[in-house]
């Protein structure tokens, strides 16, 4: 019983990284629904700043947010990549920001990933 | 007196002092101090203060939600005294959440105007109780899954804990919530946090 719940923690903690998994936008917007609409909206600023667009722009460039220093001077361009170490632990990839939420698991951050490119095209 | 013993008495009234906001913070959010751990003495206060922080603009934005839908008239009763009944746990939880950001020393974030709000939540494509609810709805499990989702980040775990109840309020508001909207039950196990 030990050893299969062992297994079942290990399966739920250490996934493959987003980029090696193919991305699904579609399931993507609903993780984004239920995820990260507490604080975000594709359209308008709220707790945090609108994702319409998000993808190859500057962090911290959104008009009429107030966004962290630490983000305003990140110099970070979003892309896979870069929005991926981002939800796995924002505060690692840019110490002093002000988000504080992570996503652990990777096949959610692939398919929200996904739909903020689908928004942005 | 060496530098290496006045370095490490400034080390310990810092320590002393980071516990001790954090300690005073824990208290004023779990509402009662016999249960409540020590504060670790490696926690950040200003970390955990800026957390806190985030999810007072949610209590902020979720208490101007409710007043929204209270002041459209499209609520009927026995959902509208539901609705100011859930307003006043997210009062009470940006109460608790106002004086825990100050005893960790940091800056409550205000509150926005109801106009504000209203712009950003759409509040004009709004026409029917139902709309009311399903707004309602997608922001308390909204906030929930953040709560849930900042747990990892909190320096002192006791406040973690408090994240774990609050999220429990929110996930209840979501059950009640979705419940008279009809909405399906979530077929799978684990379908909160992350």
């Amino acid at each position: 019983m030990k050893q299969l719940f062992a297994l079942a923690l290990t399966a739920m903690v250490f996934h493959p990284t987003a980029a090696a998994m193919a991305a699904d936008a579609a399931r993507g917007e609903q993780l984004y629904g239920s995820r990260c609409a507490g604080c975000h909206s594709v359209e308008v600023n709220r707790i945090g700043p609108k994702h319409r667009g998000v993808f190859d722009r500057e962090a911290g460039t959104v008009p009429d947010y107030d966004y962290s220093d630490a983000l305003r001077d990140s110099k970070v361009v979003w892309d896979e990549a870069s929005l991926d170490a981002w939800l796995t632990k924002p505060q690692d990839f840019i110490p002093g920001q002000k988000m504080f939420f992570s996503l652990r698991n990777a096949e959610e951050r692939a398919d929200i990933i996904a739909y903020l490119q689908q928004v942005s095209e | 007196m060496s530098e290496e013993i006045i370095q490490s008495r400034r080390r310990f009234l810092t320590d002393g002092s980071k516990a001790t906001l954090s300690t005073a913070a824990v208290v004023l959010l779990a509402g009662c101090g016999g249960a409540v751990a020590q504060a670790r003495m490696d926690s950040d206060p200003a970390q955990d203060a800026a957390i806190l922080n985030v999810a007072l603009g949610l209590e902020h934005e979720a208490i101007n939600a409710y007043q929204i839908g209270a002041e459209s008239g499209l609520l009927q009763q026995p959902v509208l005294e539901t609705a100011v009944l859930f307003q006043s746990h997210h009062k009470a939880h940006r109460d608790a959440l106002v004086d825990a950001i100050r005893s960790l020393g940091g800056t409550p974030v205000e509150e926005k105007s109801i106009s504000e709000y209203a712009k950003e939540l759409q509040a004009d494509t709004i026409g029917s109780q139902g709309d009311i609810l399903m707004l309602a709805a997608r922001l308390e499990k909204g906030a929930a899954n953040a709560y849930l989702g900042v747990i990892p980040s909190f320096t002192d775990p006791t406040l973690a804990q408090v994240s774990g109840r609050l999220a429990a309020d929110e996930t209840m508001h979501w059950t009640v919530l979705a419940s008279a909207l009809g909405q399906q039950v979530p077929q799978q196990a684990l379908s909160f946090g992350a």
